[in-house]
């Protein structure tokens, strides 16, 4: 069950439904009467610059689940190769369906930095993109992946990571939904020094929907695993994080920590979350918080009396929430776009 | 500069403020105390319109114009400023970010143009330092972690940076020793000036030995039962607020 199949072979039938317990709250079938004609190719000279402009040594586009540069679908990085990487998916597409797949491989001790857009020039799409990402042992990836899709579009983005010992996976997702929109990232963790973040920011409004889902296997001995996950819903948005860390029997010494926390803004607005910590190893040291609440009314009254007009408090004081999230991506212009981005988003809703 | 007159305010079902007047020219400092659950905290609320403070009755007005009808950030673009009593902590939002926020917030209501960076920053500096406060406790979230006299000193760089028409101090004193308390008084006392009103709500005298008062209110059960000069505060001091109770 997957939207990528039903775009391949047309069939709805294929569509993950409220049936599936991962997609419960994500429901496609019940979206999609049929699949959509697939999209055309696209006008690669209407492209925009991406949100990242400037700031990679290479930039590769796939429009429409059609790759653009010479490299074709899979981009690997030599060993001990330090390199910085845009990976834009752009769908400019109205009423059609598009795929897109990579893989991506580090080699050992290779160091990338992938900032990676999914944007949108279109309307009611229906857009998948799967990726299979590849760790050597010691390589080091930062992913960062900024979330732009139309209000009525349909999108999800699946990505499958391996590690090898000692290699470290950082990354962080920042969203603002669509009418259906899911980022799920499956990590197969290897322990042996390995250590995977995994960050999240979801700020959705309007009647969009927002869903982080991720699931971590711990599949050996001395691994760790940091999850933050920050959101905000407002108007009648909807925000869903499913967060899954197992720890296999024998991955002892496994140091898990997930924590989860968002902010309602308005009374339609809704967040459902499901942390989940499956343990079957007895040496391990795994913990989770999530807290879903208002803003601080206190707080906002304390802005207002300095002068500070209600829609501006509120924005300011969400800003704050979730910044913990941004301040902890590690390459500093991504950081400064994701900042900026999130400020604007705010701008926008208010 | 500021006229109250037969103010009620309710909490809820409970009537704290029963018709309460009071008048507070330019250019003056006016000290209200009064025993605990008086009404002096919900004085300084219903004068800057904090949400749950519910005005029943009776008048509010600043240089004429009727606050109560005004929103909380409106009022202080009039110039109306709480020094908190409990100042909050605003986790992620550095002291300077919250400061200019507020500063060009303000301007933006009264149709003046932004406060320039290097301006800002100038204006900063210089009440920073006069209240012994280190610039890089300002690049620090506002007041979390602080201690309870830094909290107080971070109120009055605010109000000495947003320059009020009307100052309200609730219980400033509170949680202060005696080199905080004077150095706290002495950025109140530069900031009296012959178009500002000040509002002094205290329990004990000893703020008053500071800040000289122009004249001194006792409030109790909710109304102003005596009003006079600085004396009455030494009296109260004496005497206590026991015969007032049975006043009001």
């Amino acid at each position: 069950m997957s939207l990528a199949g039903a775009i391949r072979t047309g069939n709805v039938a294929e569509l993950p439904s409220r049936r599936d317990e991962d997609w419960r709250w994500s429901d496609l079938r019940g979206l999609l009467r049929a699949i959509p004609p697939a999209s055309p190719e696209g006008d690669a000279s209407a492209l925009a610059a991406g949100p990242f402009e400037g700031l990679a040594d290479e930039e590769i586009v796939v429009l429409n689940g059609r790759w653009l540069s010479g490299r074709g679908a899979a981009v690997s990085i030599e060993a001990g190769a330090s390199r910085t990487l845009a990976l834009r998916f752009v769908s400019q597409a109205s009423g059609t369906a598009h795929h897109g797949e990579l893989t991506l491989t580090l080699a050992p001790g290779a160091l990338l930095t992938r900032l990676e857009s999914h944007e949108a020039s279109g309307e009611a799409y229906v857009a998948d993109s799967a990726l299979d990402i590849r760790l050597g042992d010691g390589a080091r990836l930062e992913r960062i992946v900024l979330i732009d899709e139309a209000a009525d579009a349909i999108a999800v983005l699946s990505a499958d990571v391996g590690l090898s010992p000692r290699a470290a996976l950082d990354q962080t997702v920042l969203t603002r939904g669509a009418k259906r929109q899911r980022c799920e990232t499956r990590v197969r963790h290897p322990g042996g020094g390995a250590s995977a973040r995994l960050d999240g920011l979801y700020l959705v409004a309007g009647a969009r929907q927002a869903d982080l889902t991720s699931e971590v296997l711990h599949q050996g001995v001395d691994g760790s695993t940091v999850q933050l996950t920050k959101g905000a819903v407002q108007g009648q948005a909807r925000g869903v994080f499913q967060g899954r860390i197992v720890v296999q029997a024998g991955a002892d010494r496994t140091d898990a920590r997930m924590g989860h926390h968002a902010l309602i803004l308005s009374e339609r607005a809704e967040v459902d979350a499901k942390p989940e910590l499956l343990i079957h190893a007895d040496d391990v040291a795994c913990a989770h918080g999530n807290t879903i609440g208002a803003l601080d009314a206190d707080a906002l009254f304390y802005a207002r009396q300095r002068g500070v007009s209600e829609a501006e408090a509120r924005a300011m004081l969400t800003e704050a929430f979730l910044i913990e999230v941004v301040d902890r991506i590690a390459h500093e212009g991504a950081r400064n776009v994701a900042r900026e981005w999130v400020a604007a988003q705010l701008r926008d809703a208010s | 500069m500021l006229s109250i007159e037969n103010l009620h305010v309710r909490i809820g079902e409970a009537e704290i403020l029963k018709g309460l007047s009071l008048e507070i020219p330019a250019g003056e400092v006016h000290a209200v105390m009064g025993p605990n659950g008086a009404g002096k905290s919900t004085l300084s609320y219903a004068l800057v319109g904090r949400p749950g403070y519910e005005v029943t009755d009776g008048t509010i007005r600043l240089d004429g114009e009727d606050l109560a009808a005004l929103a909380p950030d409106e009022r202080a673009a009039k110039g109306v400023f709480l020094s908190f009593q409990y100042p909050l902590e605003i986790p992620g939002v550095p002291g300077l970010t919250f400061l200019r926020t507020a500063l060009n917030a303000q301007k933006k209501a009264r149709g003046e143009d932004e406060a320039s960076a290097p301006a800002f920053l100038k204006l900063v500096r210089e009440k920073a330092a006069a209240l012994k406060i280190d610039f890089e406790m300002l690049k620090r979230p506002l007041n979390v972690g602080f201690s309870g006299g830094e909290k107080k000193r971070m109120e009055i760089l605010q109000m000495a940076v947003l320059s009020p028409r009307l100052l309200i101090l609730d219980e400033t004193d509170s949680g202060l020793d005696i080199d905080a308390l004077r150095i706290v008084a002495e950025g109140v006392n530069a900031m009296r000036s012959p178009d500002r009103a000040m509002l002094v709500i205290t329990h004990y005298q000893r703020l008053l030995d500071y800040i000289r008062p122009d004249k001194v209110h006792v409030l109790a059960a909710g109304r102003i039962v005596a009003s006079g000069g600085p004396e009455l505060a030494l009296e109260l001091e004496r005497s206590g607020y026991d015969r007032y109770a049975s006043a009001a």
